[in-house]
């Protein structure tokens, strides 16, 4: 069982990854970053206000919208995108498909950072965020609420996450252990730890494996029985009492469609040639599960007799179109085509509107679809609340940089072209 | 390609999964332990005569912003319709009178305490409570804030404290649970009524009562108890002149909304065989497609 885990947390005999630090031509600042890094800092800003001032000085939350872009986008969409890290796990993994290690590396490192802000923004939008501790004390858990289930999955994920990366940092360190000063007599000790950590993680790391695989199941799901508590408030195109298999259903084609995503802007940005002979035929599986996906929105809309309010001329009707058209729709028929999938540039589109699809679908179903019965005006959001928004994508931009900069994430460079 | 095929395997076991518990949801969840001998409160707006000392007693009593008593006898508030909120757990909208009368309709606007209610459903560290006595209670100290009792509420009562920066708090009505549970006494707003359009005293007793005025007076209320089924039942009922929606009832189904999540809920992870059967096949798609790539390797060697 261990054995198809040392290729990758041990010596990696087939794909061998690299920090770019030292490895890369490419310098860690560019007038990109140097934005992105403005953006980040302004939304730290935003977060230390909403800390201190509360959320009434800086959201346009009320008693009839509790819930906006933070829930929608940052939690919501967050956990969604997330998605290629067990979806990759699975395929690589899993089914051990040797060709597909490469992108193991990028899908679980975003994930890793991915939840660790799903969790920020979770405590961000908490009135109270200090009794988050509260989540995991026995004798407050409630089994009937859905965001118990969630909370508690993803706070585990997370750990798994972690565990799942520490081979790459052992990998990082070990031989190469070298603190400075007196520190320096712990060099053999801390790298004797570290292999002793390595050896461990490779014995139990299929366990880990797995069970991020069914967390993830079980969270992606679980996401959307959330909504299915609000039968009268949530739109009817959008809720269904199957909203669970339906988000647990377009999470595992956003995963395959953000790892794409991520290769492509991560080998542009890094400029490495695309990994084409591996995302081409990843590409190949998502019409599959879109179309599956697509076939169960359209049973489900039948089935509960909403047809017939795609065909009302209202807002909502609209961003659901948008959402089925662009998002699913399109992308699937640009996947089938074995041309497109061997253009960079239509691979990346097509991935693109995937991830924009199931977004889209994540807002509608937090935001756009919420229609509370005394309702005074639609909500949108604040200025401060899209900044702060903003503020930890970029965060999370620049962290992925960062890391892929100190840690051996992206296969190293010789590979790839030969590949 | 292996991996499709498996794929569609996974897909179908948690569409299986998701399925049955689609079609379990018709069946109804647990029900929180009720006493039979539960409070409630009874609300007949046909007595109500729009004077808003309820609203007085109940922001005295649970220690809520308010000016003298005197200040309730402002009737222009009346020009709107007006919702709790995190200042207030009650308030009286006024609506048309009935046709050929000149008295308008006045009806008080508070937490119905659910019998099965969503929004102690949906708390993730149980800070809401049903008392099985009846009240809907809610503890600040568990709460952290997430506002999903707001979300899952279907009468949009749980107000927020947002101005609050450090100790926020979900706002709604109490019943008076300190009074009517610790003391057996009735709530502030019951106590205060001038013409006794509110009666508290035993849910079963309210409901024989509220069916009693209706049969012995057929002319002045709309034939139905609202709260005996709706969502699931509720504590407080009321009867009125007109159909529920005319007084801004939502249209709720007689099954409470926490009854969809609960039985997902528990379909999915009763004594966690979705999980664990999941993480089996799991491992045994990992250890044969090991061996097969072994196989493979030992081929090509």
């Amino acid at each position: 069982m261990t054995d198809s885990m040392q290729h990758d947390s041990a010596a990696p005999a087939h794909h061998k990854a690299l920090p770019l630090a030292g490895n890369s031509a490419v310098p860690f600042f560019t007038p990109g970053v140097i934005v992105i890094a403005i953006l980040a800092a302004a939304g730290v800003a935003t977060l230390i206000a909403r800390l201190f001032l509360g959320l009434g000085a800086i959201t346009n939350f009320n008693d009839q919208y509790p819930w906006g872009i933070w829930i929608g986008i940052d939690v919501a969409s967050g956990v969604a995108l997330a998605a290629g890290g067990f979806t990759m796990a699975f395929i690589a993994h899993v089914m051990n498909n040797e060709k597909y290690h490469v992108l193991v590396r990028p899908a679980l490192l975003t994930a890793a950072i991915g939840y660790t802000f799903v969790g920020l923004g979770v405590c961000i939008d908490l009135g109270r965020y200090y009794n988050i501790w509260h989540v995991m004390m026995p004798s407050m858990w409630q089994g009937n609420s859905a965001l118990f289930e969630v909370g508690m999955c993803v706070m585990i994920y997370l750990t798994v996450l972690y565990i799942e990366f520490l081979p790459i940092v052992c990998e990082r360190f070990i031989g190469r252990v070298n603190l400075p000063g007196v520190l320096s007599k712990m060099n053999g000790f801390l790298d004797g730890l570290l292999r002793i950590l390595d050896k461990t993680l490779a014995r139990v790391m299929t366990f880990f494996i797995i069970a991020g695989v069914v967390l993830s199941c079980a969270h992606q799901s679980s996401l959307g029985t959330l909504m299915a508590i609000a039968p009268s408030k949530l739109y009817p195109l959008w809720h269904t009492p199957v909203l669970p298999l339906l988000f647990l259903l377009s999470a595992f084609a956003v995963g395959l469609a953000m790892a794409i995503f991520e290769s492509v802007l991560a080998s542009r940005s890094f400029k490495r040639p695309i990994e084409m002979d591996v995302l081409s035929p990843l590409a190949r599986m998502i019409p599959l599960l879109l179309v599956v996906y697509f076939a169960a929105k359209v049973i489900d809309l039948v089935n509960r007799d909403a047809w017939q309010l795609l065909f009302q001329a209202n807002f909502r009707a609209l961003m659901f179109w948008i959402e089925i058209g662009v998002g699913v729709i399109l992308p699937t028929f640009l996947f089938l085509s074995h041309r497109l999938r061997r253009s960079p540039v239509w691979l990346f589109s097509a991935a693109a509107m995937v991830v924009f699809g199931v977004v889209l679908n994540r807002f509608n179903v937090f935001v756009t679809g919420y229609t509370p019965p005394y309702s005074e005006g639609q909500y949108f959001p604040a200025w401060t609340e899209i900044m702060l928004t903003v503020g930890m994508i970029s965060l999370i931009v620049l962290l992925y940089r960062i890391w892929v900069f100190i840690f051996p994430v992206l296969p190293a460079e010789e590979e790839v072209e030969h590949a | 390609m292996v991996s499709r095929r498996d794929f569609l395997k996974i897909t179908g076991t948690a569409a299986g999964t998701a399925a049955l518990t689609a079609v379990g949801a018709e069946a109804s969840a647990p029900h929180p332990k009720l006493d039979p001998d539960r409070f409630g409160v009874l609300t007949d707006t046909t007595l109500c005569i729009g004077c808003r000392r309820c609203e007085w007693a109940c922001a005295e009593q649970n220690g809520l912003p308010h000016g003298d008593l005197e200040s309730y006898g402002d009737i222009s508030v009346f020009e709107k319709m007006r919702r709790p909120d995190a200042e207030s757990y009650t308030v009286v909208n006024r609506y048309s009178p009935p046709t050929g009368t000149e008295q308008p309709l006045d009806v008080k606007v508070q937490c119905l305490h659910c019998e099965h209610p969503a929004c102690v459903s949906a708390c993730i560290v149980g800070a809401l409570e049903k008392s099985p006595m009846g009240p809907v209670i809610y503890d600040p100290w568990k709460c952290i804030g997430c506002r999903y009792c707001m979300i899952a509420c279907p009468f949009q009562i749980p107000a927020y404290e947002y101005a609050n920066p450090l100790t926020p708090m979900v706002m709604k009505c109490t019943m008076c649970s300190e009074r009517t549970l610790e003391e057996g006494r009735p709530p502030a707003c019951v106590e205060m009524c001038p013409p006794e359009a509110l009666v508290f005293g035993r849910r079963s007793e309210l409901l024989e009562l509220a069916h009693r005025r209706i049969v012995e007076n057929p002319d002045r209320y709309h034939p139905e108890v609202i709260g005996e089924h709706i969502a699931g039942g509720t504590s407080w009922l009321m009867i009125t002149d007109r159909p529920a929606t005319e007084i801004d009832i939502p249209d709720l189904p007689n099954e409470s909304p926490a009854v969809i999540t609960e039985t997902i809920q528990h379909g999915i992870f009763k004594g966690f065989t979705g999980p664990l059967m999941l993480f089996g096949i799991l491992s045994i798609l990992m250890k044969s497609s090991s061996d097969k790539r072994k196989e493979k390797e030992d081929e090509n060697d």
